[in-house]
């Protein structure tokens, strides 16, 4: 948390600077979209030109027009649409019991270090085994349905929320602490006002890098069990050799990625803001 | 000593989820594992427990022996540790040199960097199909796969630590007269290697998950992943909990291994 702005508020400035700055900013922020833009049209005009000229094969890449036009039909169809409401759905169910089951247990175990010294270990040692590894094991014990993937989704989701909760809830700097005790706060208030707002960070980092996670496993157990679903489409077009499905689902797995990268960013900045004005 | 002493914490901090700690000086962290042990032993000999889906430990040391004895299952390890590392490998060296590349040039990193940092939000098994198609089904797949998923780790870190060098740190190689080269050398690259390793460390990680996903996702081939698709379709629960088991092994000895090196290579920090 920083606490700049009280230190250093905002210098007032007369009208023609403000806007000359406003160009500067706006200027600068051209440049780096440009450069930043360079190298996706640079791909997107050698694809266009590899079609265009029949350099690869449209088993290996498929032109741009007809992943385009995948698109548009799956659209229209409602096909995509469904596809990538389920899979939605399924990410979301399983990220949901995941996290809120891993920032609890990885909170307890932060807070405790007695509890920590039992089962930190063990805890850690489980996260050695790559996640994706389960399914198979769950495929056997609950069969290819809606269970697999909800619970390979929240296992993929627990462990980064937990281990990261952990983490924040254990490293509260000792001087908040003493000053938590100093101004004889109960256990709730120390709770609201010291060990939270100073864990927050580092639950985010947790939840965020726990949706990418359990992103990835939907990805996974759709590909490998299931008959709906934006990894079913992928896997289906990969048999039939239709790779316009295959990048026309990817672009859209792509796309949610980054929304949620972008979604739990904002949610941060506003969560935090809002612990900032609370302390006031 | 002050910065050096935080500078220190801040990476044990960074690489603590990364690492076990070994604190074994008490008894304290064996009695989690022993207590599951002996759940598991005993649920296993509850009345009305179908073995097929809850085996004994003793049924999974019966496979482990008869697995590593009369079968081949060294052979499956070796054949995804090769493949492991050889992606490791492949994916961790473009990484580094690409993140170096892009710390030390701004313009490079402004140009080529948003596109990686998008590239990064795809989902790796995304690519499985693409991957497939490229480069076929078998090692070459397999492979190219696992060092795409080594190859994001070492690159964000890599970029990182040279990006975020201390200012000072730059000040003192003008100061000395150091040339570009003598910069990199001299103070650049020692500066951003417990980063690097931070993100080499993180990427055998990653690619041992990716060894696995291949494994089950491309085709049939030696391999643990290999066993574990063919325990899942003949339903021998004893075989996918020994694989399971294996994978966290290897996964724990990596981990020490990685802590050893890198305790190692960065000795003259705690100097």
């Amino acid at each position: 948390m920083s606490f700049g702005w009280t230190l250093a508020p905002p210098a007032p400035v007369a009208g023609g600077t403000a806007i000359a700055a406003g160009l500067r900013q706006l200027r600068t922020f051209a440049a780096s979209a440009g450069l930043a833009l360079a190298v996706p049209l640079l791909l997107a005009a050698l694809w266009i030109f590899c079609a265009r000229y029949s350099w690869i094969p449209d088993q290996i890449l498929p032109a741009p027009a007809a992943v385009w036009q995948t698109l548009r039909e799956g659209c229209a169809d409602g096909s995509l649409r469904d596809a990538t409401l389920i899979s939605l759905q399924r990410v979301l169910a399983g990220f949901g019991i995941g996290a809120g089951a891993g920032v609890l247990v990885g909170g307890l175990l932060g807070a405790s270090r007695t509890l920590r010294s039992y089962i930190e270990p063990f805890f850690l040692a489980f996260n050695q085994v790559p996640h994706i590894a389960w399914m198979p094991v769950l495929m056997v014990l609950f069969g290819i349905g809606e269970a697999l993937k909800i619970i390979l989704i929240a296992w993929a989701a627990f462990m980064p929320a937990a281990l990261y909760a952990l983490q924040g809830v254990r490293d509260v700097p000792e001087g908040f602490r003493e000053l938590g005790r100093a101004l004889m706060l109960d256990r709730r208030a120390t709770f609201c006002t010291i060990i939270l707002p100073s864990a927050l960070p580092s639950i985010f980092t947790g939840l965020r890098e726990g949706l990418a996670h359990a992103w990835q496993a939907l990805v996974a157990a759709e590909l490998l069990a299931s008959f709906e679903g934006l990894g079913y489409l992928m896997a289906y077009g990969r048999q039939l050799f239709q790779l316009d499905v295959v990048l026309a689902a990817m672009a859209i797995i792509a796309l949610i990625g980054v929304a949620f990268h972008v979604l739990l960013s904002m949610a941060e900045t506003r969560l935090r803001r809002w612990r900032l004005e609370g302390a006031q | 000593m002050n910065l050096t002493a935080a500078l220190r914490a801040t990476r044990s901090r960074s690489t603590y989820l990364l690492a076990l700690r070994p604190n074994a000086k008490s008894w304290r962290p064996w009695l989690a594992p022993l207590a599951a042990l002996l759940i598991w032993e005993a649920c296993a000999h509850l009345p009305g427990v179908d073995p097929r889906f809850l085996p004994s430990l003793e049924a999974v040391a019966a496979r482990a022996w008869e697995g590593f004895v009369h079968d081949d299952y060294l052979g499956h390890l070796l054949a995804s540790l090769g493949r492991d590392l050889a992606g490791f490998f492949l994916g961790g060296l473009a990484g580094v040199a690409t993140g170096l590349a892009l710390g030390f040039s701004p313009l490079l990193a402004r140009v080529v960097g948003p596109t990686l940092m998008t590239y990064r939000q795809i989902s790796l098994f995304a690519w499985i199909p693409l991957v497939s198609m490229w480069f076929g089904g078998g090692e070459a797949g397999k492979i190219a796969f696992i060092a795409m998923a080594a190859f994001q780790p070492t690159l964000v870190n890599s970029w990182r630590g040279v990006a975020e060098i201390p200012k000072s740190y730059r000040e003192l190689s003008d100061v000395l007269l150091l040339g570009r080269l003598g910069f990199v050398a001299l103070i650049a690259l020692p500066c951003a290697l417990p980063q690097i390793f931070t993100g080499l460390h993180s990427a055998l990680i990653c690619s041992w998950a990716a060894t696995v996903g291949a494994e089950l996702l491309f085709n049939l081939a030696p391999g643990l992943g290999g066993q574990m698709n063919e325990g899942q379709q003949m339903f021998l629960m004893d075989k996918l909990l020994l694989c399971i088991l294996l994978l966290g092994s290897v996964g724990v000895v990596f981990n020490l291994l990685a802590r050893a090196a890198e305790r190692r290579c960065l000795r003259w920090r705690t100097l």
